[in-house]
């Protein structure tokens, strides 16, 4: 479910690095608990992006979520494809629908975040926290 | 999800429905659709200057040919259509409303009546004071009447609606906090709140802190006093709160906020709980705001207008928005003259036509407005009462005006509280708030009102005990409700996705002229 | 009391059902010191009867036989009895907003149908289900402006209604918005060549009014590009929408506020009014107010749902577009409704009648001596007229022959107190206006 060779944030973007490109999208866990997409906003090719910062936002019918980037970068390519099609998000959140490609500050930034395996036991643990 | 049922189906659920039944819904189109070239409603009397060619007279530059796409319809046609409309709705005057929050309550008539009085419905908001006496008159009564309710001391009635009169309010605290030397940073907001409350903090320049309400569904005192620091210029309270619960601690609150500079604010969105019972000026509140299209019964009319005056204490009075109704031996003025007033918030003097209704609304009641608030708690604490012992109720704290229950037991059948309230629609009533307040997960928020008779009251207790039992034996039924009206649930996610705003011609989902679907519900 | 249906004895039977001995049982949790042990000191219980004398005896305080030629962003104009039938259906008057869309389809359809009918008076792609009234959407319209551009100082225009920019003064004030205002030329036209090129750099949008305050019809093309070409954006703002009539529509505008009063709206000394923002497509997850789409259920059938929600304060919270809920959807739906019976050749023939009476009132009063008009620029159905005297001095003689006059200017522009804008309209007599123009005449006749 969750690919092992991505990073991800407690905030629920996934983050996969290839050379100096980090490649951004928001997890499976994410685009269920928002339920049916209907509205994807991103950046501008070329914006400069703090680790942290808010560069989108995910929206369904009845609840917006912010899209924060989890490594500092520069915007080099955004999925506009979303634009006309925003069910993609809950249809294929770790491949095709991915949100902003960024040419990374510092690469080594990526091994801050947590792997696959810390992920699954963070949702796991937030899971357990709402039903009790 | 399949929301086709079949009739016998609909039959067999619809035996143990008291209110209502079906009966034929007329199909109507979009009025664009029966738009014929050469009709027309309206016929004016011939023109007694000589016409003038509009085209002559504009010249290119400014002419237009022609609205295109308005429709041509006549007079019947357009009562037929907007008759047809409204019998889609449902209505205060059809039944109980229980809409938590929202005081759908009774729209006493003679208020329309008067409201369209020659005289009052004509008048001119830039009309010389000298004739305008009655409007400055009415306006200074219902001020009067609403500082006596509230036990206020002052009251600017331009705010247009609740949201307007949140916002004025902060910005009567901003000015009070800036004459004595800093606006400080921060407004503080129950995690209770209305949507609205963190919204117009925002727009009046502040920032938003939100406290945690405790296990009991009020504010800690010994918690809440660590956050009134330097930098809070109020906090922002609804009293009873969103959980229809009276805040016992109001008056320390105010004095732990007072001590330290800063100012209490109480949205008054459920002022119909205390309304001749308790007074907030009493009770330590500096500033406040009424919504008149709740407690004081002007019509919401499918979403506006409304009215949300703002009453004040007397250290607020000199920053109040232009203009102020003045009255000096017998006449009245309007007075613009105030140097440190926050401004205007809206054009003119705010929504006349809806401070008239409140007028008469307060005026038919007296001091027996007591009783409407007395009628309303006594309401929803028999609801309360008799269905208890059906659906979860996660703050078990006495309830005032309404009162809020979860889906936690129907959640067990895969039943939650939006599929309730859908399934109470086929039982002839409009659904209660679903959903809120935030801190009670699947909420059933029910506020029935004054206007509920006993025998209105035991046919919605009826029919949410039927709903319940049939949660535990026919889930299904209840998911795909409603079952009876003329659509099932729209697909709000293909209208959210790509947005179909106007009519176009031509451009249409169903364009010929509007696709006739059976929706004769079978009588029960 | 006649509006609660209740029984003392049904109310003792439900206190029983309850288990409380009496209703004061119902409010313990409120300390006794704040619970008011005397009644109210409030006017009434009134009868319907007694109600309806009180409001009687107020409207006859006011200008009933007068005849006035105001308007100044408030006009009068025709209303029918079937807008007034229509709209006072229960189902209409005593419902919520439609958030229940299976129960609300009247509601909701006739919002569709507002939508539509403003895109189309407007030529832009989208209009909102209305706001408060023209004051406040033009407010919100810059706000939506500077969302979008990012920028944050907005151009206005002198000649837009001067409280609508006092209510702009007021957001803006604390939302970190620079309001620059710029004058006008003697035709009564903006004066855009009177902003400086540093103005633009940062501008978010220029604001213009037309017809403006002044009744003047502006020239929005140019305006629209050097707007365009400064990357702001062109904010036109409409008291006057009947003018749609038969005046070119702001199509080059990127945002248009506007008061739909006009049409079949009472005065009703100040509201509640119809404020509309109507947009371009590309913009509309930026505008503020509900919106209602059109879309269908499980089974294929036709309905219509409030949508785009996710702009609105409920879910926002802090970070909302605007802290805006209610519309004016019981107003809007009157503005439906009068439209549809005007209809296409009905607001064109109605819009005609209005330019024929203001001309021929500005024909009568510049024939006065000593009477003339300012301003050089078309107009619809209000103008500025310049009096040898101060319009207030004339006024009150007017008040004494049952005639409200002209708006005099300086009420809002100091110096301006010789200058008063005057209205005509379909529903003001030939008699009438020359009533006033003889009134006028005698008054300057006699001297002081």
């Amino acid at each position: 479910m969750y690919p092992s060779d991505f990073r991800y944030t407690k905030d629920h973007e996934w983050l996969q690095v290839s050379g100096a490109t980090g490649t951004i999208g928001i997890t499976d866990y994410a685009q269920n608990a928002l339920g049916d997409v209907v509205f994807v906003e991103l950046p501008k090719v070329g914006a400069k992006l703090k680790a942290g910062e808010v560069f989108g936002t995910v929206e369904s019918v009845k609840a917006v979520s912010e899209v924060f980037s989890p490594v500092a970068g520069e915007v080099t390519e955004v999925n506009s494809e979303l634009t006309n099609r925003p069910e993609q998000i809950n249809q294929d959140p770790h491949r095709s629908a991915w949100l902003v490609k960024l040419k990374m500050d510092n690469p080594q930034d990526a091994a801050k975040l947590m792997d696959a395996k810390a992920y699954q036991e963070y949702i796991a643990e937030k899971e357990k926290e709402q039903t009790a | 999800m399949n929301q086709q049922h079949s009739t016998t189906d609909i039959e067999a659920t619809s035996n143990g429905i008291k209110k209502a039944r079906g009966h034929v819904s007329q199909n109507e189109g979009l009025i664009f659709e029966k738009s014929v070239t050469g009709k027309r409603g309206i016929e004016f009397p011939p023109l007694d200057v000589p016409a003038v060619d509009p085209v002559k007279e504009l010249g290119a530059e400014f002419s237009r040919g022609g609205v295109e796409g308005f429709p041509e319809v006549s007079e019947i046609e357009v009562i037929r259509h907007f008759t047809r409309l409204s019998t889609w709705n449902y209505a205060i005057d059809l039944g109980m409303y229980p809409l938590g929050s929202c005081t759908m309550k009774y729209n006493p008539r003679v208020n329309e009546f008067v409201a369209r009085l020659d005289g009052l419905a004509t008048e001119h908001p830039s009309q010389p004071d000298s004739v305008s006496q009655g409007c400055l008159r009415i306006m200074h009564d219902l001020e009067k009447c609403l500082l006596e309710i509230t036990g206020m001391d002052g009251a600017s009635l331009e705010p247009v609606a609740g949201a307007q009169g949140e916002l004025t309010g902060l910005l009567l605290i901003r000015a009070y906090l800036e004459s004595k030397g800093s606006a400080r940073k921060k407004v503080l907001i129950p995690d209770s709140a209305h949507g609205t409350n963190p919204a117009s903090v925002v727009i009046s320049g502040y920032e938003v802190e939100n406290i945690k309400s405790n296990e009991r569904g009020q504010i800690d005192i010994a918690h809440f006093r660590q956050f009134v620091t330097e930098d809070v210029a109020a906090l922002m309270i609804t009293n009873p709160s969103t959980l229809g619960v009276y805040e016992e601690n109001i008056a320390e609150i105010a004095a732990i906020l007072h001590e330290r500079g800063a100012l209490l604010y109480m949205d008054g969105a459920n002022m119909n709980a205390l309304a001749g019972i308790t007074r907030p000026g009493d009770f330590g509140v500096d500033v406040m705001h009424l919504n008149l299209h709740k407690t004081f019964s002007t019509p919401h009319g499918g979403g506006g207008p409304g009215a949300g005056p703002v009453l004040i204490k007397k250290i607020l009075e000199p920053f109040l928005p232009v203009p102020v109704v003045r009255e000096q031996n017998g006449k009245f003025t309007l007075d613009f003259n105030r140097p440190q007033s926050i401004g205007r918030v809206r054009a003119y003097c705010g929504n006349f036509g809806v401070l008239l209704r409140a007028l008469a609304y307060t005026l038919a009641y007296g001091p027996g407005i007591r009783q409407a608030t007395e009628d309303a708690v006594l309401n929803a604490n028999y609801i309360r009462k008799h269905l208890e012992n059906f659906y979860d109720l996660p703050y078990n704290l006495p309830s005032m005006h309404e009162v809020v229950f979860s889906d936690a037991r129907q959640k067990k059948h895969g039943v939650n509280t939006m599929d309730i309230a859908k399934r109470l629609i086929d039982y002839g009533f409009h659904p209660y708030t679903t959903a809120f307040p935030l801190i009670v997960p699947g909420a059933l928020m029910i506020e029935p009102t004054e206007s509920e008779s006993k025998e209105e009251c035991d046919l919605f207790i009826d029919a949410m005990r039927a709903i319940a039992a049939e949660a535990e034996t026919n889930p299904e039924l209840v998911k795909t409700a409603p079952h009876a009206t003329r659509v099932g649930r729209l697909d709000e996610v293909a209208a959210a996705r790509r947005p179909i705003l106007r009519w176009k011609p031509r451009q249409h989902l169903d364009t010929t002229p509007h696709k006739i679907v059976n929706t004769v519900v079978p009588t029960a | 009391m006649r509006y609660l249906p209740k029984s003392q004895s049904e109310r003792r039977e439900m206190l029983h059902a309850i288990g409380v001995k009496s209703i004061e049982g119902l409010f313990e949790t409120i300390p006794a010191k704040y619970r008011l042990s005397d009644a109210l000191k409030l006017p009434g219980p009134l009868s319907e009867m007694e109600i309806i004398d009180y409001f009687k005896a107020r409207a006859a305080e006011n200008s009933r036989g007068y005849t006035s030629f105001l308007g100044a962003g408030v006009y009068q104009h025709v209303r029918s009895v079937v807008t007034d039938a229509l709209v006072q259906r229960g189902e209409f008057l005593t419902s919520y907003t439609p958030y229940q869309a299976e129960i609300s389809q009247g509601t909701l359809q006739a919002i569709f149908e507002f939508q539509t009918l403003m895109s189309q008076l407007t030529s832009q792609e989208v209009a909102n289900a209305s706001m408060y009234d023209g004051s406040t959407a033009l407010t919100e319209s810059v706000l939506m402006a500077e969302r979008l551009t990012r920028r944050h100082r907005v151009l206005v225009a002198r000649t837009v209604h001067p409280e609508y920019r006092q209510v702009l003064a007021t957001y803006a004030k604390h939302l970190g918005i620079e309001v620059e205002e710029f004058g006008f030329e003697p035709s009564g036209q903006i004066d855009a060549a009177s902003i400086r090129a540093d103005s633009w750099k940062e501008a978010a949008a220029i604001v213009v009014q037309s017809p403006n305050f002044f009744g003047v019809l502006e020239s929005l093309g140019p305006i629209a590009e050097t707007a365009h070409q400064h990357g702001a954006l062109l904010i036109d703002c409409i008291t006057e929408p009947l003018a749609l009539g038969i005046v070119k529509p702001p199509e080059e505008a990127d945002i248009v506020a506007l008061e739909a009063q006009s049409f079949g709206v009472p005065p009703s000394y100040g509201g509640p009014y119809v404020g509309v923002i109507a947009t371009r497509d590309k913009f509309v997850r930026q505008m503020p107010g509900r919106l209602a789409g059109e879309t269908t259920d499980a089974a294929g059938r036709r309905g219509f749902c409030l949508t785009l929600a996710t702009r609105e304060q409920h879910i926002r919270r802090e970070k909302a577009t605007s802290n805006i809920c209610t519309n004016e959807a019981l107003y809007a739906l009157v503005v439906t409704i009068h439209l549809c019976l005007l209809g296409k050749d009905g607001v064109r023939e109605l819009a005609a009648q209005n330019l024929s009476k203001a001309h021929f009132a500005r024909d009568v009063m510049k024939r006065i001596p000593g009477v003339t008009l300012p301003f050089s620029g078309k107009t619809f159905n209000e103008f500025v007229v310049e009096f040898p005297r101060p319009v207030k001095q004339i006024n009150e003689k007017l008040l004494v022959e049952k005639i409200i006059g002209p708006l005099a200017l300086d009420k809002y522009y100091p110096g301006q107190e010789k200058r008063g804008l005057m209205c005509a309209t379909e529903v003001t007599p030939r008699a009438e206006i020359e009533r006033l123009a003889a009134a006028v005449k005698k008054i300057l006749q006699s001297g002081t």
